[in-house]
């Protein structure tokens, strides 16, 4: 039964993907919406093919992905630290959640132009702005997961003796665990859009930058195809982090 | 039947494992309009091997009184000793507890959970399995070893929690209306169980309910307790021995014993629930 409804789950997801493919061809091919916004779906494989052969691109996605690694690396780190710092005490959990989630809030994208001011044009304004805005789904999860922990298995240590690494080690962090990792996973794609589009708006180099290069250039299938290599790479993340996530599943949790 | 058995039932004779002196629970603080006195002055003396019942309506503080028996709590005023020693915090050695709820942790298999445990007991890695299939089969749950809690009905998780409280092989089991999410008639086969395993191993059991029946059924002495704050009524004897037989139930000095609970504690039950409707409306 349940193997049924996956089946056709998947075909129906197919099919959608082949009726927008279709789409693009057909559109392509008779006009109906000018090239320079949706070019056809051949000159878009074309660029591509001349695109991944070239060393521009190669040296381009590794600026970009280094500036995503840096950026998420310090978010990773603040957000764990200053979460978990947050929860070790119940007055300044509940005076802090709700200060970086009322921050989250608001869009860190206005002050894109502060970060160029302060860190140049360079990657590592970039770094700083996928930082920052990495840093609250990482903070606010890591919060929400240990001080969400159930006060029962706490209790429960306690009378068991529990030394404090051992109440850390096997009660806090795997009950914090699958909502941290949430958070890591949200950080991860906001920290990757971030850095982007701060390089489609000002920088020197990296993919987000290439995109905008070659929209202002009038080269829209050159654009498509850097935008096609950026889906393959999201693509491929999201598939990974599935897979560390179905290897975790059945681990961690508040559960009964 | 042995005589072993019959002599456990008269605690005055016996060695005292639990001195409860004039403890008083406050929560908030004193003299406020929110300050609740959820323990009021009790002394008690619980006997070695004795199965010791607080009985009284929901909500009347027996909970609290257990956690502080336990070291969990601290009180405002009084002393607890056990063995002697005044108790200042949790007794890992001494004393082992058992929830209303579950806490065996759902990330960790039942091996698992009985292996941090008995880590704590500083028992050798080399006989945590051993000691964690003894536990099980005395509840009959050695197949669920390597099962994870989630895998189990509410009842065969109160059992593994209950044999994790016998793996870890202190002399004192403190539990906190272990079976009442259970229903009624696992909880008096469950109940059978525990009589059997302190017949068999004559641990001191403290036990938290406020299922009539089950006082009754189970217990050498049965304190019955007052609407909150909690202070004790009067305490009941129940001369049968361990372990006790379904049969006993049916005894007319069964019917009697919970009559006679019954008619102590209704106007301390009323009280509870008329307590709890105004706060309600509060």
């Amino acid at each position: 039964m349940k193997d049924i409804s996956s089946l056709s789950a998947r075909l129906i997801q197919l099919g959608i993907f082949a009726i927008a493919i279709t789409a693009w061809f057909v559109i392509g091919r008779t006009g109906a919406i000018a090239p320079l916004f949706v070019p056809p779906i051949d000159a878009v494989s074309q660029a591509t093919i001349v695109l991944v052969q070239t060393g521009a691109f190669w040296s381009s996605v590794r600026v970009t992905l280094m500036t995503i690694a840096e950026a998420y690396a310090i978010a990773v780190m603040l957000g764990i630290l200053g979460g978990y710092a947050v929860t070790r005490s119940r007055f300044l959990t509940d005076v802090l959640e709700p200060l970086v989630s009322g921050l989250f809030a608001i869009p860190i994208t206005l002050f894109f132009p502060l970060f160029i001011l302060g860190f140049g044009i360079g990657a590592e304004s970039k770094v700083a702005y996928g930082a920052a805005y990495g840093f609250f789904p990482i903070a606010l999860n890591t919060i929400a997961g240990f001080a969400g922990v159930d006060m029962r298995f706490l209790n429960a240590a306690r009378a068991m003796g529990f030394s404090a690494a051992g109440t850390f080690r096997h009660v806090l962090l795997p009950a914090a665990f699958p909502v941290v990792f949430t958070g890591l996973r949200i950080g991860f794609f906001i920290c990757f859009a971030s850095v982007l589009g701060g390089e489609t708006i000002s920088s020197l180099a990296g993919v987000g930058r290439s995109i905008a290069l070659a929209a202002e250039l009038m080269e829209p299938a050159r654009m498509y195809a850097w935008i096609a290599a950026v889906v393959a790479v999201a693509l491929l993340l999201n598939k990974m982090i599935s897979l560390i996530e179905s290897r975790m599943r059945g681990y961690g949790g508040n559960g009964n | 039947m042995s005589p072993a058995h019959q002599s456990r039932i008269a605690p005055a004779e016996q060695a005292v494992a639990i001195s409860v002196r004039n403890v008083t629970q406050l929560y908030g603080e004193p003299g406020s309009s929110q300050a609740v006195l959820a323990v009021d002055n009790v002394s008690l003396d619980i006997a070695r091997g004795e199965f010791f019942c607080l009985l009284g309506p929901s909500g009347c503080g027996k909970s609290t009184l257990l956690n502080i028996i336990g070291g969990l709590v601290q009180p405002t005023q009084g002393t607890v000793t056990v063995d002697d020693a005044t108790v200042r915090g949790p007794l890992p050695r001494k004393a082992a507890f058992v929830f209303q709820e579950s806490t065996l942790f759902p990330w960790y298999t039942i091996a698992e959970n009985f292996g941090v445990a008995l880590k704590y007991q500083d028992v050798a890695r080399s006989e945590w399995r051993d000691r964690t299939n003894k536990a099980l089969s005395s509840v009959g749950m050695t197949d669920f070893i390597d099962h994870y809690p989630n895998q189990l009905s509410v009842g065969m998780r109160q059992r593994v929690n209950l044999a994790r409280a016998i793996a870890t092989g202190t002399e004192i089991l403190l539990m906190d209306e272990p079976f009442a999410a259970l229903d009624e008639q696992s909880r008096m086969v469950l109940g059978e169980d525990l009589s059997v395993l302190l017949a068999e191993t004559g641990k001191t059991i403290i036990f938290v309910t406020h299922s009539l029946a089950e006082a009754v059924f189970l217990s050498d002495r049965i304190a019955l307790m007052t609407a909150r704050p909690a202070r004790i009524k009067q305490i009941l004897e129940v001369n049968e021995p361990h372990p006790r037989l379904p049969s006993f139930i049916l005894q007319p000095r069964f019917g009697e014993l919970r009559n006679a609970c019954y008619a102590l504690l209704h106007d301390e039950i009323r009280l509870a629930m008329d307590e709890r409707g105004k706060e309600q409306v509060r």
